[in-house]
């Protein structure tokens, strides 16, 4: 008799469940969608909400760049070029080239942690569409600039402080975990 | 629609030629205005009205870029896989690759031969409606079967395997529900089964007697597993089978497939319809015959659609059943109610040879009660959840 019980209860349980699990869907037929059609644009642009640490294009600020080719050198994909000339008169290097490869770029962050100043970094920016894959080279250098050379006691210019300050901010977000802003501390 | 053409004939607009290219002519013009002008819409739309439901099921917005709330999103879809390249296996079985999504398409086009849409608006009213209409779905079967095995690919064909076990199995309950009111009607003939309901609801089939009631609900079940809807859509399962047996196709052979299994939906409303929901009576307001066909068509139409909504609602609510669990429903649980229904059904008509108008009102109310409880549910879990409402169907 308990397995015709049984089979009976399959079947008033199969059916209740059935019921009240149509019933969770029908109202949820008339809630607001919580999600926003990506192009419909909300009162702030999208990039504003992201947060510091958000990985978008890669972005340099060549102003506060030392042309140390960290990043270059612990690229895996290699999507970072560099070119530094030295002038054969006043011994002054100079950028010639800072191409970074947005198509090959994987946005794994490796060069914006080995970066000591923070002036390569990512952007909130993730809308790179373009008709042609050469769009996607940016290039950082449009004419030939100084090194950067990091000042003993802070630095003076005002313009380049402000610059040096948001480099920290994105060192101590994205690169340095220990500071609280990162995920997580070594240990041992 | 025999009607028309056999005037035209009388009127001698065909004179001399042969009557039997006239009377094919006519078939292959109507199965082309039917397919072009109903069905490949009907079922466009119907794709593109489940990606909308089921995104608001889950709180999302769904496809509202192309046209007006994303309305020509099938137009698009379908000029895409028009221009898609059409690619062959080469170790695939050419020809019954290229064959297998003409069958199933096939059989399910050929069940609107039947589909009453009026009471002048059929294609041809067989005296055996339902057994033409079991044997001709089993046309899917074969195509599904075909598409897997000439894919010569295992998840191919695991999924037109399952996809087989499933129709065959289902065809049972589906079977004897619809044999239930083939009792009750005393006829297979879908009209002949329409007009032996009312425009009232308690005088449709649906509430006929307890066993009807509950056949409805078997046939909708076995209806959703023949066409290989969730949560019986284990023959195309993603997580398991890629694909199923679509696996290897591409381009307009792909959506061959998809567009025979949405307009599927519709044929599953329209027949429940017909057998349980009075068809296309409608209450005698009107003596003009083209307004009444109007009127009828548009009952009918809303009837049916009103299932079509209800199945993709399932598919948002319900998960995917396992290959066990699928055969233990259809054989241990599904299989024993229909036959209990059909036995009930046989007694009751022993019993009252007419039957009983007072229990057909009381299976109304009953019917209204269940309505109203499930109302007093969903009102419970919107005031529980406290969400924002909106109730506009766009965004």
């Amino acid at each position: 008799m308990s397995a015709v019980g049984e089979y009976v209860r399959d079947i008033t349980e199969t059916v209740t469940t059935v019921f009240e699990g149509m019933a969770v869907t029908f109202s949820h037929l008339v809630r607001r969608p919580m999600t926003i059609q990506y192009p419909d644009r909300i009162p702030k642009p999208v990039q504003e909400t992201l947060p510091l640490r958000y990985r978008g294009i890669l972005e340099v600020d060549m102003d506060i760049c030392t042309g140390c080719l960290a990043c270059e050198r612990v690229c895996p994909i290699s999507c970072i070029t560099i070119g530094i000339e030295t002038s054969k008169e006043t011994k002054q290097r100079t950028f010639t080239h800072f191409d970074i490869d947005i198509c090959k770029c994987m946005y794994c962050g490796l060069c914006a942690e080995a970066c000591p100043t923070g002036s390569i970094r990512h952007s909130q920016e993730f809308e790179g569409a373009c008709y042609n894959p050469a769009g996607l080279v940016r290039h950082f250098v449009t004419e030939p600039v100084p090194l950067y050379k990091p000042k003993k006691g802070g630095e003076t210019d005002p313009t380049l402080a402000e610059k040096v300050e948001t480099g920290l901010k994105y060192l101590d977000e994205f690169a340095s975990p220990e500071k609280g802003g990162g995920a997580g501390t070594e240990e041992g | 629609m025999q009607q028309l053409l056999n005037q035209l004939i009388q009127e001698g607009y065909f004179h001399g030629a042969p009557m039997e290219l006239v009377y094919a002519g006519f078939m292959l013009l109507a199965a082309f205005v039917v397919l072009s002008f109903f069905v490949a819409p009907l079922a466009g739309i119907t794709s593109w009205l489940e990606r909308r439901v089921w995104a608001r099921i889950q709180s999302r917005v769904g496809p509202n870029r192309v046209g007006p709330q994303g309305i020509l999103q099938w137009l698009a879809d379908g000029i895409k896989n028009l221009l898609k390249e059409d690619i062959i296996p080469t170790a695939a079985d050419r020809r019954l690759f290229a064959l297998a999504p003409y069958v199933v398409f096939a059989g399910f086009f050929a069940t609107f031969v039947v589909i009453p849409f009026g009471s002048q608006l059929i294609v041809a009213d067989l005296n055996i409606g339902i057994l033409y209409l079991l044997a001709i779905t089993s046309l899917v079967v074969v195509g599904i079967l075909m598409a897997g095995w000439s894919s010569n690919n295992k998840w191919s064909l695991l999924g037109g395997m399952r996809s087989a076990a499933q129709i065959v199995s289902y065809e049972i309950p589906a079977g004897l529900s619809l044999l239930t009111i083939v009792f009750a009607a005393g006829t297979m003939s879908m009209q002949g089964i329409i007009t032996a309901q009312g425009w009232a609801p308690w005088n449709w089939f649906l509430f006929y007697n307890p066993f009807t009631f509950v056949a409805f609900f078997l046939y909708f079940t076995a209806a959703l597993a023949e066409g290989n809807r969730t949560p019986f859509d284990i023959p195309e399962a993603e997580s398991e089978l890629v694909a199923g047996y679509v696996t290897e196709y591409s381009g307009m052979r792909f959506l061959f497939f998809f567009f025979a299994e949405w307009g599927n939906l519709y044929v599953i409303g329209a027949i429940a319809t017909t057998l349980f929901l009075g068809g296309w009576q409608i209450p005698p307001v009107t003596d003009h015959p083209i307004l009444a066909g109007v009127l009828q068509f548009i009952v009918f139409f809303l009837k049916a659609y009103l299932w079509v909504f209800v199945a993709m609602w399932v598919r948002g609510t319900l998960p995917r059943v396992r290959v066990d669990q699928l055969m233990s429903l259809c054989w241990k649980y599904m299989v024993p109610l229909a036959f209990i229904c059909l036995l009930g059904t046989a007694a009751w008509m022993v019993i009252w040879p007419q039957g009983n108008r007072l229990a057909s009102f009381l299976m109304f109310l009953i019917g209204l009660g269940i309505l109203g409880l499930f109302l007093k549910r969903v009102s419970f879990q919107i005031r529980h959840a406290r969400p924002v409402l909106y109730l506009k169907p766009y965004i």
